[in-house]
């Protein structure tokens, strides 16, 4: 059982970083990521 | 494996996932493509050296953008590392939960909390992971429809020591915009330094989101720690040795275990073994 639940979540994952970078999440994730954010430094 | 072994992993991974180390002295941060990655642990992605994405950090900028999409890509990940790994990365990758056994290691009186108040506790780090990461984000917005990374504005200490302080301490211009909001997370974080001399990891016990979301996985993923029970002499060496107080023997593959292998390494008759298996 477990063996199938492994299975099913490495297809379910595989799948949703597919279709997270075809939709373009990873622009997102970039574009956030390269500009100081300014929250997570304690200014606001 | 050795304790010296994992923490020379830890260190590298620490290393890696920073490496950007001029930034530290430019007081600027990396900006180069590889930040499209979530790296695997709690490592904020406004360190100066920081080369990946931090996946708490970017869940929710997907989630309080104008869209409020949960992330596909960001969640896959997740699920993908938990998957593989549970929480195997934060007993040997996650460079917060490095610093916290450093500092664990510092000779002050520890403290003991009450199993009663702990085990409570325990499950505060998933009401974080709801609240200030899935729905404040998602639900309460400003004016242009943007909300706020609830979690890394109020509460993670990690963005105030690797992001915070490196840059405000470097760049005059976020030097003067401090306020009220950084002296709230210095607090929260010496808070959390503190403790961590006197607790094993409390903010990966009591906080951390990232710990939650692995923890789920620690049962299914396909690494796995197992205790062979015909070999087990129910000792309760490996109980005691453990410093997330799991129930070794009943419930080795506890959300709460970071399987940094401390029990395996003490067990006098070798029960306790682990690695990869699909089935």
């Amino acid at each position: 059982m477990k063996k199938y639940i492994r299975i099913l979540l490495l297809l379910l994952s595989a799948g949703m970083i597919l279709i997270g970078i075809y939709s373009g999440e990873t622009q997102i994730v970039l574009q956030k990521a390269v500009n100081i954010c300014l929250e997570c430094i304690g200014i606001g | 494996m050795k304790e010296r072994t994992r923490h020379l992993i830890q260190a590298v991974s620490a290393l890696l996932m920073n490496g950007n180390l001029k930034g530290f002295f430019q007081g600027k941060i990396w900006q180069g493509k590889s930040k499209q990655v979530c790296v695997p642990g709690l490592n904020c992605y406004s360190c100066p050296g920081a080369l990946g994405a931090c996946p708490i950090g970017s869940l929710q900028a997907v989630l309080n953008g104008r869209q409020k999409n949960l992330s596909f890509y960001v969640t896959g990940l997740l699920i993908l590392f938990g998957t593989i790994f549970g929480r195997l990365i934060c007993g040997f990758l996650c460079p917060f939960g490095f610093l916290q056994e450093l500092l664990y290691k510092i000779p002050v009186r520890k403290w003991r909390i009450p199993k009663k108040i702990d085990d409570k506790l325990r499950y505060l780090k998933y009401v974080i992971l709801v609240v200030f990461v899935l729905l404040l984000p998602a639900f309460l917005h400003g004016t242009y429809g943007i909300g706020d990374p609830w979690f890394c504005k109020y509460i993670c200490p990690a963005g105030t020591l690797e992001g915070g302080i490196p840059l405000v301490s470097v760049n005059s211009g976020l030097r003067s915009m401090v306020g009220v909001l950084f002296s709230w997370k210095i607090l929260i974080l010496i808070l959390v330094l503190v403790a961590s001399m006197h607790i094993y990891r409390p903010f990966c016990k009591y906080i951390c989101p990232l710990g939650a979301i692995y923890g789920l996985f620690n049962r299914f993923s396909i690494y796995q720690m197992q205790v062979e029970k015909d070999k087990c002499t129910h000792c309760g060496i490996c109980e005691k040795t453990c410093l997330m107080q799991v129930n070794v023997t009943e419930n080795i593959n506890s959300p709460e275990c970071i399987r940094c292998g401390a029990c395996k390494n003490v067990c006098p008759v070798h029960a306790i073994k682990s690695g990869y298996r699909l089935k």
